[in-house]
C-alpha cells in the first residue's frame, strides 16, 4: 500500500468510527424531541450495554472452555470485593492483580 | 459563571475516576505502539491513529488493514461493523450530552467504551460541573491512550515485569460499573437482558460477529416487553 492509500484507509476508519458515535446525535438533534421509544431506550440501554461490554471483553476466553476460568474467578473476586468495601479503585485493582496472579502462577 | 475553581474541581474528579483507565490505556496503548513499530510503521502512524481513530480494538484491526491490499470500502464497512456498539452509547447519551455547546462535538468524537462507561454511570458531587467533568474524562482518556501508543512505539517494550493478565483491568472496570449500575436501580431487567442476549449471541454466532445480532436482540426484547410503559 502506498502512503496516500494508507492515509485514505486511516481516513475511512476515522470516518466510520465517528459515524457510529455521532449518528444518534445527527438523527435526533437537540431541538427536536426524539420518539418515545428512543428516549425509553436511552434509559434502559446503559445497563444493558455495559453487560454487553463485559461479554465482549470476555468473548475469547468464554469460547475456549476452561480458559475463561481465571477471568471468571477474578470477576467473582471483584463482585465480592465491591460488595464488601464499595471502593471502585480497590475492586478494579484487586480483581486485576488477582487475575494476573492466577494466569501467571496458577493456570 | 464558570470559574477556575469549577473547572479545577471537575478535573480532579475526572482524574480520580479515570485512574484505572490510565493504567489500562498506558499498557494497552504501549502494546499497540510496540506492535505498530514491529510491523515497520514509524511513530507518526500510532500518533495520528491513536489521536484520530481513538477506538482501541479498531486500531489493532487497522494494522492488518494497512498491511493488506488497498480496499477502502471494505475498511469502511468493517469499521462500521466493529464499532456498531457505539450507536447504543449515542442513544444512551442523547440526554446527558444535551446543551453542552462546544464540548459536545468533542464528547461525541471521544466516546470510546471507557469514556462512555464513566460518563454514563458516574454520579458527580453537586459542586462539580457535569459538562466539564465529562469533557475531562474524555480528554484524559485520550491523553493516556495517545501517550501509551507513542511511548510504545518510541521506547518499545519497557515493562520489565510479567504483564500477562494486566489487560483484565478494562474488564474489571466494566464489571465494577455494572455493579454500580445494578445497585443504583431497583429494576435489573435491562442489565439481565443485555448480558443474556450477548451471551446467547456469542455462543450462537461466535466471537467474530455477535455484537450486531446481540444489539438487534436487545432492541427487540425492549420493544416487545416495554411497549406499555414506554408509550404511556
Amino acid at each position: 500500500m502506498s502512503v496516500p492509500q494508507q492515509i485514505i484507509t486511516i481516513a475511512v476508519i476515522v470516518l466510520g468510527t465517528v459515524l457510529t458515535r455521532a449518528l444518534p446525535f445527527i438523527i435526533f438533534p437537540e431541538g427536536r424531541k426524539p420518539p418515545r421509544f428512543i428516549t425509553y431506550l436511552g434509559t434502559v440501554l446503559p445497563s444493558a450495554v455495559i453487560g454487553m461490554l463485559i461479554v465482549y471483553c470476555l468473548r475469547k476466553p468464554l469460547l475456549t472452555n476452561l480458559h475463561a476460568l481465571p477471568e471468571l474467578i477474578a470477576t467473582a473476586v471483584i463482585i465480592i470485593l465491591h460488595r464488601w468495601r464499595k471502593n471502585t479503585l480497590l475492586s478494579i485493582a484487586g480483581g486485576t492483580v488477582f487475575n494476573m496472579l492466577l494466569v501467571q502462577y496458577v493456570f | 459563571m464558570e470559574s477556575r475553581r469549577t473547572i479545577a474541581g471537575a478535573f480532579r474528579e475526572a482524574l480520580v475516576k479515570t485512574l484505572p483507565i490510565c493504567v489500562g490505556f498506558l499498557f494497552l496503548g504501549m502494546s499497540y505502539g510496540f506492535l505498530m513499530k514491529s510491523r515497520g510503521f514509524p511513530t507518526v502512524y500510532p500518533l495520528f491513529m491513536s489521536m484520530f481513530i481513538f477506538a482501541g480494538s479498531m486500531e489493532f484491526i487497522a494494522i492488518n488493514l494497512l498491511l493488506s491490499a488497498f480496499n477502502p470500502l471494505y475498511s469502511f464497512l468493517l469499521t462500521l461493523m466493529v464499532n456498531a456498539r457505539h450507536l447504543f452509547y449515542g442513544i444512551s447519551m442523547l440526554d446527558k450530552y444535551r446543551g453542552l455547546g462546544w464540548k459536545k462535538p468533542y464528547l461525541i468524537f471521544g466516546m470510546c467504551d471507557e469514556s462512555f462507561t464513566i460518563n454514563c454511570t458516574s454520579t458527580v458531587p453537586e459542586d462539580v460541573d457535569r459538562g466539564w467533568f465529562m469533557f475531562f474524562v474524555t480528554l484524559l482518556n485520550q491523553i493516556y491512550w495517545v501517550t501509551g501508543a507513542v511511548s510504545g512505539s518510541l521506547l518499545g517494550n519497557i515493562l520489565t515485569f510479567n504483564t500477562e493478565g494486566l489487560d483484565f483491568v478494562m474488564t474489571a472496570l466494566f464489571v465494577v460499573m455494572f455493579i454500580n449500575q445494578w445497585d443504583s436501580s431497583e429494576d435489573h431487567r435491562s442489565a439481565l437482558v443485555g448480558t443474556a442476549a450477548s451471551l446467547l449471541c456469542l455462543f450462537v454466532f461466535g466471537s467474530g460477529f455477535f455484537i450486531i445480532p446481540a444489539m438487534a436482540l436487545i432492541v427487540l426484547v425492549f420493544a416487545l416487553t416495554a411497549r406499555k410503559e414506554a408509550l404511556s
